[in-house]
């Protein structure tokens, strides 16, 4: 992936944890995140990665830890600390969040055109003709064609939903991405299509992305570096083939050798 | 501005079986409270304890309990329904406030100080010395694309409000044009998003107006306001502007061609007419010896 | 260009009762601008485990390796991440990539990610199937469903799009009929001449007389039993 201009990381991740009640969400979690790079973050069910990239992504407070992220203007900021207007707004411009479920990040009763020119409507976007025309050439780049971008995303295949749902997020141009199995559910050849584009966009767009996932195809495929999760703490960390093909944790091992069932 | 005297029981002589305009005067208070909140906040929705009426919500409960909060003896008050002075909903009302709270009632817009109305504005341009009070079904402008409450009381108070475009969007990409005809959103002095009840957007224009304007949502217990002369912008794109529309012919009675008309069927073989849909606005004009292109023939008929 | 000094690599089955497994002890040997040595060994001597150590795939349990300048063992894997996609090119024994992937742009793909021009990328690897003697039907098709010549030639034409510094070349000729092994051969020898530093593993003895200056044999590093 192309690197940034700045040499700073683009998200600092410090001691982030979150609990539920006695439970650990996840626990002490560092890591940078520098431009153009792709992470991928793995882990059986229940180990925290959905918890851990909601606290990164604003939905969760994490009660323990800074989220620092560099900002437009280059400023760093603890996007923990700061206000909800703020965060909220980052949420529409800078940030992406690509759901696992669709149904979690369009919605259904709007029109595809509708679902991807919602983020420019609330970026202040005020011209129909320019609004429709965005929509119909991000629906080009995700490979929905033009004449369904006045149907609703439940006429549309599971595919198709996850492509829509990316391209409603990629609309403001993003710097950062966020993915919560973005390929559950779908069968392995949509899962394909869908990868390839994902790394086609990363690409282009110079985007950095955090992908949860629990299936190592899709990490090798698409993220630069690893983190493997279990029972909320980080137990191992690296370039993904690495720690794929070598790694070094009983719990990687494990996990790579698909003794167990992730 | 607004006239807020509390009216003590000893107002009430008269109506032993009710207190004054029926509410007890810590509900009035209370209510009362929210109507300055809402002129205070001009936009903001206000939530409030809506108490039970006797008459059935949809027979706007809000806007009564409103209505029931402003009056005073000294006040004259007017019920429209959709323009009209003679509806079972108008005259009910009407009967209602004659009943408990004993006030002198009209059909007259210019008489009226306080004004009840559901889903219109009326033409005569009112008065800084007149109250509007709107009876309100869904105050929540943003609820047909988002359901969460929470979520939508969050948009509010973080001006969010791009779901409101996707909302025209919408329209324009279905109808060609942006279709929603009443209850069209406006944004009030640049901060709130506002439902302004469902009058039809070709009242949208009359909301900067000089009387106050209270709106009452029973149901969803909310009241929200806006001050004299506030601004009101309806919400539009700049490739599809806001149009105050209305049917493009004048008054088949009166003549009038700046008016909201309704489209009534006289017989069974599909003859149509257009008339006011403001009654007073339209025999007041007749009086004056305007006359439509049937209005003469009705004339004739009468003599 | 490429300095490795004392590397030892052990691996540890944490499942299977804690077994460690020592490989490699003391790996010494220095790689210059427009040579190629050759590893030998025997098979399981740690060729390929040297070789994927230099390419940060392996982790490597001591010592240094120094490719232009960056220590791939305590490098963090931004830095590796830069080197390989700039610098360090590497012909792995296996095709991976995203299925769907048009031929030509996973050959296209080392130079698309430097952020070379699309056409450009593109027509350099149009020459580079070409003269490894790819049908051109087969280049708009993914090749996932290619015999496994085919896919061989793929990977080193992806392996030789960028012109790379330092190369490691994981048995490049391997079932590959005569005339695509000279084509090997030849491309090997250009990079050599451009300055490339490689290092290399050939089982055909020819091949590698023809491109190695000289061999290093890895058994020298495997560790005696204790
Ligand atoms: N809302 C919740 N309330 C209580 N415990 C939770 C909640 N969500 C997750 N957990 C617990 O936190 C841990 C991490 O879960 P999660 O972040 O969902 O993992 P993953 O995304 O890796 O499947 C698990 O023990 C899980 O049971
Ligand atoms: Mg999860
Ligand atoms: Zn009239």
């Amino acid at each position: 992936m192309i690197q940034g201009e700045t040499n700073g990381p683009l998200l600092s991740v410090r001691g982030v944890t979150h609990m539920y009640g006695k439970r650990i969400g996840c626990a002490d979690v560092h890591f940078d995140l520098y431009p153009g790079e792709v992470m991928g973050i793995v882990g059986e069910s229940g180990s925290g990665k959905s918890t851990l990239l909601n606290c990164l992504a604003g939905h969760l407070v994490p009660d323990r830890g800074e989220v620092l992220f560099e900002m437009r203007d280059g400023a760093v900021k603890d996007t923990v600390t700061m206000s909800e207007p703020e965060r909220r707004m980052l949420g529409r411009t800078d940030w992406a969040f690509v759901h696992q479920h669709a149904r979690d990040g369009l919605r259904m009763n709007v029109s595809a055109g509708g679902n991807v020119g919602e983020r420019l409507m609330a970026v202040g976007a005020r011209h129909y003709g320019g609004i429709r025309a965005e929509a119909v050439d991000w629906l080009d780049r995700v490979e929905i064609a033009e004449s369904r971008v006045d149907d609703r995303p439940t006429q549309f295949s599971g595919g198709m939903q996850q492509r829509l749902q990316i391209a409603r997020n990629l609309v403001t141009g993003p710097r950062l991405v966020f993915m919560d199995e973005p390929t559950g559910g779908l069968d392995v050849s949509v899962q394909a299509r869908l990868l390839d584009l994902l790394r086609g966009l990363v690409r282009e767009m110079g985007l950095s992305a955090i992908i949860v996932t629990h299936d190592l195809a899709v990490v090798r495929l698409l993220a630069d570096r690893l983190m493997v999760m279990k029972d909320g703490q980080v137990v191992e960390t690296g370039l993904t083939d690495q720690v794929l093909d070598d790694p070094q944790h009983a719990y990687t091992q494990l996990l790579v050798s698909s003794v167990l069932q992730v | 501005m607004m006239d807020l005297r509390e009216n003590g029981p000893e107002t009430a002589t008269e109506m032993t079986d009710y207190n004054f305009a029926y509410l007890d005067e810590q509900t009035k208070r209370m209510i009362r409270r929210a109507i300055l909140k809402g002129l205070a906040i001009p936009g903001y929705q206000v939530p409030f304890a809506s108490r039970e009426m006797p008459m059935p919500y949809g027979w706007g409960t809000g806007g009564v309990q409103v209505s029931a909060a402003t009056l005073t003896p000294e006040d004259t008050f007017k019920v429209i329904d959709q323009g009209a002075d003679d509806t079972t909903n108008a005259v009910s009302i009407r009967k209602f406030f004659e009943r408990t709270a004993g006030v002198a009632t009209t059909e007259e817009t210019s008489k009226a100080s306080v004004i009840q109305t559901r889903h219109r504005i009326p033409e005569e341009p009112l008065r800084e010395d007149q109250i509007l009070v709107y009876q309100v079904p869904i105050p929540e402008p943003l609820r047909f694309l988002e359901p969460s409450e929470v979520e939508t009381r969050k948009m509010h108070s973080l001006e969010e409000y791009g779901l409101m475009h996707v909302k025209l969007y919408e329209d324009i990409s279905r109808h060609g044009a942006i279709a929603t005809a009443y209850a069209y959103p406006v944004k009030v002095e640049g901060r709130y998003v506002m439902d302004p009840s469902p009058i039809p957007k070709f009242d949208n224009p009359k909301l900067e107006m000089a009387a106050i304007q209270l709106f009452g949502a029973g149901r969803e217990q909310r009241i929200y306001a806006l001050p004299p002369w506030c601004r009101v912008v309806s919400l539009d794109f700049e490739d599809y502007p806001f149009e105050a529309s209305k049917a493009d012919a004048p008054c088949d009675l009166c003549g009038a061609d700046d008016s909201y008309l309704d489209e009534v069927i006289m017989d069974d073989s599909g003859t149509r007419m257009f008339v006011c849909s403001d009654t007073d606005y339209c025999a007041s004009r007749r009086a004056a010896g305007h006359v439509g292109a049937q209005g003469a023939i009705e004339q004739e008929g009468a003599a | 260009m490429i300095e490795i000094e004392g590397v030892a690599k052990t691996f540890t089955l944490h499942n299977q009762g804690c077994v460690v497994i020592p490989v490699m002890q003391g790996a010494t040997l220095s790689v210059a601008r427009g040579d190629c040595v050759g590893l030998i060994g025997a098979s399981g001597a740690g060729k390929s485990t040297l070789m994927r150590m230099i390419y940060g795939n392996y982790l490597a349990a001591e010592g240094r390796i120094v490719v232009d300048g960056v220590d791939v063992v305590q490098a963090p894997p931004r830095e590796i991440l830069a080197l390989r996609r700039e610098t360090l090119g590497y012909v792995s024994q296996f095709l991976r990539v995203v299925p769907r992937v048009p031929t030509l742009d996973v050959v296209a793909e080392p130079l698309l990610v430097l952020g070379v021009d699309a056409e450009v990328a593109r027509n350099r690897a149009r020459a580079l199937l070409t003269r490894l003697r790819i049908p051109e039907r087969l280049w708009a098709l993914s090749p996932t469903s290619f015999s496994g010549g085919e896919q061989q030639r793929v990977n080193i034409a992806r392996g030789f799009a960028h012109d790379y510094p330092a190369l490691l070349l994981d048995e490049p000729t391997a079932s590959l009929d005569a005339a695509n092994r000279d084509t090997v051969l030849e491309l090997i020898e250009e990079a050599k001449a451009r300055g490339a530093a490689i290092i290399g593993i050939f089982h055909d003895e020819a091949a590698r007389e023809r491109v190695c200056d000289r061999v290093v044999d890895v058994s020298a590093y495997t560790p005696r039993a204790a």
